[in-house]
């Protein structure tokens, strides 16, 4: 597998926020409480993060609240901009090309056309008050599809793939239950056949039989379309059940990286010693 | 014919414009623009400060015509101001320097210089005076000669004329940031529309040219629950400040090189405002910001709302319509928001008829689906 | 007090070069909103000010100007703003579209086609074609320089699955030169299809919400439509003017006044009067042959 060229590729991301002091900006003064310059204020909240995802395979990302997991996820999409590093398509229109770097009208198309997302809150994901069949549209629309039957039959089978009943397809996703309000989301983000898609959190919040169902569907998902996913979550459960590989981080760093079974046998760093075995 | 509505256009405007003229004439009372100078000094003031031009004169002229609409007036002194070209613009006005007639701190009782009521309807009684219906020139006299000699003994005794800010004072202690100067060139809405993120003259620009009613029901909505500023006002000053023009020679930066072109009056509020902000330690301290409100004239209600309203639109992280620039700025100017009510008196024929084919094919189309 | 002159076309000419400099602007780039300082005029500002300050800038001693207001010539806003520019150019006003070097209009084009030698000002009351589902004009503006305009079609398409087509009246998006989408200003769709490649340079004014754009002659403008539901003008089909019988314009519906019963008659007066002049003379060179 290793032989294979990885599909996205991230080297040495750093992503900060505040402008630094002179104790921090320097890395031999730098005393930080956690990922956090008690002098200035500032929070690192990647450091010098670099991972590949593989053609096909799911890879997770397991860190507590404030690990830097979501920031990485953000400069990912593109959400949030980052502060240095590098990230690479294998595509052959970016071919080479440093994507952080791109315009803002290209990082949008590589979001319409290589990407797709699931947020946490599907309200960052989905616009209410449109119908459920429309927010499947948008994503192809945003893609270039112009034929609305077409479009239509794409969004008919994607929400009968997600177990969303197709007389209810016209409903706008806020009078949805949590569950399905997820589904819906991760429907539209495999609307325009993504190459990769980002999960963040994505059964957060949700009760353990919806969590099972989602997770299923997401399983699912990975055989028939053979999808590369990063999956976010602080659920080592959530992890064990979906990643092939795992990286665990920890203050905006990585600690571990490795085959998931491989982590969950025999964690090397202590930190994530004790996350597995609280999970036990 | 049905359609006549519309025709004959060029003949139904002059009928209309004549019965416009024998509505205001019909009474047949000439009002001197003079009458209106001298006695409708607040309505003077606040035509000029929304028509964001100072003169007092074409202002009661404007109030003459518009048979004293505020919306009228207002909007013929601003048609008005478009045919003036741009000549110069003012040095940076100094309001320490303004000629006080009246200043008040609602903060401290023993503010340096003292506080001065000047002329105010804070504390007359609102009942209707009957005896204005019979007021005449020789009562006017009468009263003004009496009162002038009751005065002249106070007058004379105080010279002092500039008051220092109190915000000066506050600053001594410390409880004010003290920032530098800025000297930018302010941006000019007249003459480059408003883009957003607007920076803040251009927001102190459309505040203080803004309709009355508008800046104070905003503001006061900000202050009763839809805005997070709970403002003190620290100082409300009226009165005049003389304006200068730089000498157009600019290799000179003499200030014997100014011209002195008039006075104009003022209303200048500085709000206190508790605002939470880091020090370099990055620890949190309660500060105190100022919101700044003023505007032409006296107009006192309108420039402490637009003095909420400059500091709702400083914190713009946070989820009132009060502190969306974009809300407040868009909304609030007399001759765009009537012009836009206004305009849907306008025939809208073609768009409806539009309207109408669209909703039929959509009926049109349902029934057929149901035969199918 | 002294009285004062108007100046030539009301403006003072530092207004008038602005207004002209972003006017060149927006023909440079077509379909592209640009902000410009709009002036207060004397009359209501959302009655035309925009198209009035794109007419007053260009205006010159010979040109020959027309006004309309919805289809109508003689329509009271049309003769207010006639009289205004009248008043301060004393410029030749005409109600013949084929005279006309400055036609200004609101709500519609005319059914002649324009030439390369005229200018169409259209009025414009928002300018924002995205204005709809965003109301920040911060988020707008970085929307069109993304040409991200998935929003506006999925406004298309959601009305599609709920009518069964799209329920567009007037205003219908269109798209500019590949580029920009832009709203045409309330013209109904029926005009849409005028502005594309039209011969005459098209400016569009919107003088409350500030902003001036153009289509430049022979440009391409499509209305947004999906593959397969197809732009569709209003229909009027096998209705036709009871006065000059034209079939393929514009009408507005009217009912008579002793029958009760609809009738169509010609929007564009003008055209109809041109119309039916063209017809009486026809019918007296038979009767003289």
């Amino acid at each position: 597998m290793m032989l294979e060229e990885p599909i996205l590729s991230v080297k040495n991301l750093s992503k900060q926020f505040g402008d630094g002091c002179r104790r921090c900006s320097d890395p031999s003064t730098r005393d930080l409480i956690k990922n956090y310059c008690p002098s200035c204020g500032m929070v690192f909240a990647c450091r010098d993060i670099s991972l590949d995802l593989y053609p096909g395979e799911i890879l997770g990302v397991v860190g507590e609240s404030g690990s830097g997991k979501s920031s990485l996820m953000k400069c990912l999409y593109f959400d949030s901009d980052v502060t240095s590093g590098e990230l690479y398509l294998q595509d052959e229109e970016f071919y080479g090309q440093n994507l952080w770097t791109l315009s803002a009208q290209k990082k949008r198309y590589i979001r319409n056309h290589k990407y797709g997302m699931v947020y946490q809150n599907p309200v960052h994901g989905l616009k209410m008050d449109f119908t459920s069949i429309g927010n499947i549209a948008e994503k192809l629309i945003a893609a270039g599809n112009r034929n609305v039957d077409n479009m239509k039959m794409v969004g008919e089978k994607l929400l009968d793939t997600v177990h969303i009943p197709l007389f209810r397809m016209k409903e706008e996703p806020r009078n949805f239950s949590g569950g399905m309000q997820q589904r819906v989301q991760i429907a539209k983000a495999l609307s325009n056949n993504p190459p990769v898609l980002f999960l963040d959190e994505v059964t957060t919040g949700l009760d353990l039989s919806v969590q099972a169902d989602v997770l299923d569907l997401i399983k699912r998902i990975q055989r028939e379309f053979g999808i590369s996913m990063i999956v976010v979550s602080h659920d080592l459960a959530v992890i064990r059940m979906l990643a092939d590989r795992t990286i665990v981080m920890l203050n905006g760093e990585v600690i571990e990286n490795g085959l998931t079974d491989q982590i969950l046998e025999d964690p090397i760093h202590p930190y994530t010693q004790t996350l597995v075995y609280s999970l036990l | 014919m049905g359609y006549v509505a519309v025709k004959g256009g060029t003949n139904a405007i002059e009928a209309s414009i004549q019965r416009l003229k024998y509505e205001r004439l019909k009474g047949k009372e000439v009002i001197e623009v003079e009458t209106i100078l001298k006695t409708m000094r607040q309505l003077v003031d606040q035509v000029m400060s929304e028509a964001s031009l100072y003169s007092p004169y074409l202002a009661a002229l404007a109030i003459k015509q518009a048979e004293g609409s505020m919306e009228e007036a207002v909007f013929l002194l601003r048609a008005h101001r478009s045919t003036l070209p741009r000549l110069y613009y003012s040095q940076t006005v100094n309001t320490e320097a303004m000629f006080v007639e009246r200043r008040i701190s609602a903060s401290f009782k023993d503010i340096p210089g003292g506080q001065i009521l000047g002329a105010t309807h804070d504390y007359t009684h609102r009942l209707l005076d009957f005896d204005l219906a019979a007021e005449t020139k020789a009562d006017i006299e009468k009263w003004t000669n009496q009162w002038m000699e009751e005065i002249k003994e106070i007058e004379s005794h105080g010279e002092l004329k500039h008051f220092p800010k109190v915000v000066d004072y506050l600053r001594e202690e410390g409880l004010f940031p003290t920032y530098p100067l800025n000297n930018e060139n302010p941006d000019d809405v007249t003459k480059k529309s408003l883009a957003f993120p607007a920076s803040r003259s251009e927001r102190l620009q459309i505040l203080t040219r803004g309709q009355t009613g508008a800046v104070t029901s905003l503001g006061y909505a900000s202050l009763r629950g839809y805005g997070q500023v709970h403002p003190n006002v620290g100082e409300v000053r009226v009165g005049d400040v003389p304006i200068y023009v730089a000498s157009s020679n600019e290799n000179t930066e003499a200030k014997d090189d100014e011209y002195y072109i008039g006075d104009v009056k003022l209303t200048e509020v500085e709000s206190f405002v508790p605002v939470t902000t880091k020090n370099e330690r990055n620890e949190m301290e309660l500060n105190f910001e100022i919101g700044y409100g003023i505007c032409y004239g006296q107009n006192e209600t309108k420039a402490i709302a637009m003095s909420i309203l400059d500091q709702c639109l400083e914190n713009q992280d946070n989820p009132f319509s009060t502190h969306d620039e974009e809300f407040v700025l868009y909304h609030i100017d007399s001759v765009e928001s009537t012009g836009f009510i206004s305009h849907l008196k306008l025939p809208h024929y073609v768009t409806f008829q539009s309207k109408l084919d669209s909703v039929r094919n959509v009926k049109k189309g349902r029934a057929e689906d149901e035969k199918a | 007090m002294k009285k004062l002159k108007t100046h030539f076309a009301f403006l003072d000419e530092g207004s008038k070069k602005e207004i002209r400099r972003a006017t060149l602007k927006a023909v440079a780039i077509p379909g592209y909103q640009v902000p410009f300082a709009s002036r207060e005029m004397p009359i209501g500002r959302g009655w035309g000010t925009g198209g009035l300050q794109l007419t007053l800038s260009l205006v010159g001693k010979e040109d020959v100007l027309k006004v309309i207001d919805q289809g109508a010539d003689e329509s009271v806003n049309a003769v207010s703003i006639k009289k205004l520019v009248h008043s301060t150019t004393n410029v030749e006003l005409t109600e013949a579209t084929e005279d006309a070097t400055l036609i200004q209009s609101r709500h519609r084009i005319p059914e002649i086609p324009l030439t390369k030698d005229q200018i169409l000002v259209l009025q414009v009351p928002m300018p924002e074609p995205l204005r709809t589902y965003e109301k920040k004009e911060y988020i707008t503006k970085m929307l069109h320089a993304e040409k991200e305009y998935s929003g506006i079609w999925l406004m298309l398409f959601e009305q599609i699955m709920k009518y069964g087509r799209t329920s567009t009246d007037a205003d219908h998006p269109v798209l500019v030169n590949e580029r920009y989408v832009m709203a045409p200003s309330p013209i109904p769709r029926f005009d849409n299809p005028k502005m594309h490649h039209s011969e005459a340079l098209i400016l569009l004014g919107a003088g409350r919400e500030k902003k001036i754009y153009a289509v430049p002659p022979y440009t391409d403008v499509a209305s947004l439509a999906f593959d397969d539901y197809v732009f569709q003008k209003e229909d009027f089909s096998g209705e036709a003017c009871h006065l000059c019988g034209a079939t393929d314009v514009f009408l507005d519906e009217l009912v008579d006044d002793h029958t009760g019963k609809t009738i169509y008659q010609c929007n564009d007066t003008s055209y109809c009067v041109d119309r039916l002049n063209k017809l009486e003379q026809e019918e007296v060179s038979t009767v003289d042959a």
